[in-house]
């Protein structure tokens, strides 16, 4: 019979369909994992509602689960348990070297315009805070465009949520 | 308690028709940012739709797509705000988007309390996402404020904006605008003019081929 730890391990090596580096552990997308009876249970908190990464991560979690011999149940937690403040240390280091902005820390109350127009965020590639914000939107809905002024290079800094 | 099914299409409606009207834009935006903002935007707003109309179906005993793409025109529960088309209309676009998102943080603070344990958490999860998209508007209201025809597409939407909340959302909304005069809102039931054409091509594939799977 698998164990929970077990589990763990193996969805800590389904890579995020979008972002490889990372896994879905280090982004802390599960939330808990069950097992009772040759079933497994994975509590799978989405990132944003409109990724089409979402299925890809639900499918690769069940195969993973299947391959270890017992029965998978996703439950897709649809609430606001899942912040970016649960990506993991690890994780925000992997994106960092990447070259993806990890995302600030959540402050109490909305985030606004004038924090991120001013506020201080670092360049992933020569880590200058001389940074503007280009679009509040990117290529994905997870991520906005910033550009560095001291190294010229437009990078793409984590929407924190 | 559970929320009315009802009330839920209607929210899940709105936000699937914007996704639409606001997806129009990509590829055609007046610069770059707005292609990427836009196109960003209305797969949030279709994401939300979509668990919506998840929590729907489970309780209605369907399911997501058949909710989104099955119904006849009729049946839908939209707001007349999201349905109309404004493309080529960069004034009007902005104006909507500015009252919309307004209207919707009132509705979803509503939502948040409303007693149906399942949507109040889907709701804290959108209004989350939504944040961003009020900044957008913001950024955009601060721009055009003084542009004649953003000012006119403000108070020509503005009965619409309305219709989007039931009565006693209303004032919430109205707060939010003292500039705009007081007056009668375009409720939900009737559909705009544009619908049928929007309802036509995005239940296309759906009905041409049915049940298809991607």
């Amino acid at each position: 019979m698998v164990s929970a730890e077990q589990v763990w391990e193996a969805l800590a090596e389904i890579p995020d369909p979008e972002i490889p580096v990372v896994s879905l552990v280090d982004l802390g997308v599960v939330r808990d994992v069950r097992i009772s009876d040759g079933t497994v249970r994975v509590e799978f908190t989405p990132t944003f509602l409109g990724c089409p990464a979402l299925e890809v991560m639900r499918d690769r979690m069940a195969q993973r689960i299947e391959e270890l011999g017992a029965e998978p149940v996703i439950e897709v937690v649809r609430d606001d348990s899942w912040s970016t403040d649960r990506i993991t240390p690890a994780g925000r280091e992997k994106l960092r070297a990447a070259g993806f902005a990890p995302p600030a820390p959540r402050e109490a109350g909305e985030p606004t315009l004038l924090q991120l127009q001013r506020g201080s965020f670092r360049c992933p590639y020569c880590g200058s805070t001389d940074t503007g914000l280009e679009n509040l939107f990117g290529p994905t809905p997870c991520r906005s465009i910033r550009y560095c002024r001291s190294c010229r290079q437009p990078f793409e800094q984590f929407k924190t949520i | 308690m559970n929320l009315a099914s009802d009330q839920l299409l209607e929210i899940a409606d709105d936000e699937l028709i914007l996704g639409w009207r606001d997806s129009e834009w990509t590829g055609i935006a007046p610069f770059l940012e707005e292609d990427v903002a836009f196109s960003s935007i209305a797969q949030n707003e279709i994401g939300h739709a979509r668990a919506l109309y998840e929590i729907a179906a489970q309780r209605l005993e369907t399911d997501a797509d058949a909710l989104a793409f099955d119904r006849s025109p009729e049946e839908y529960r939209s707001s007349q705000l999201v349905e109309l088309r404004f493309v080529p209309d960069w004034a009007r676009t902005i104006a909507r988007r500015i009252l919309y998102e307004a209207a919707d943080a009132v509705r979803l603070q509503w939502l948040e309390g409303c007693g149906d344990g399942e949507v109040e958490g889907l709701a804290a999860k959108i209004e989350l996402e939504e944040r961003y998209h009020r900044m957008h508007a913001e950024m955009w209201a601060e721009r055009l404020a003084e542009a004649p025809e953003y000012r006119e597409a403000l108070a020509e939407l503005w009965p619409h904006a309305l219709g989007v909340l039931p009565a006693e959302l209303r004032p919430g909304l109205a707060e939010r605008f003292p500039e705009l005069p007081s007056s009668e809102p375009v409720d939900r039931g009737e559909h705009a003019d544009e619908w049928p054409a929007l309802w036509e091509e995005m239940t296309m594939v759906r009905r041409v081929a049915p049940g298809a799977t991607w």
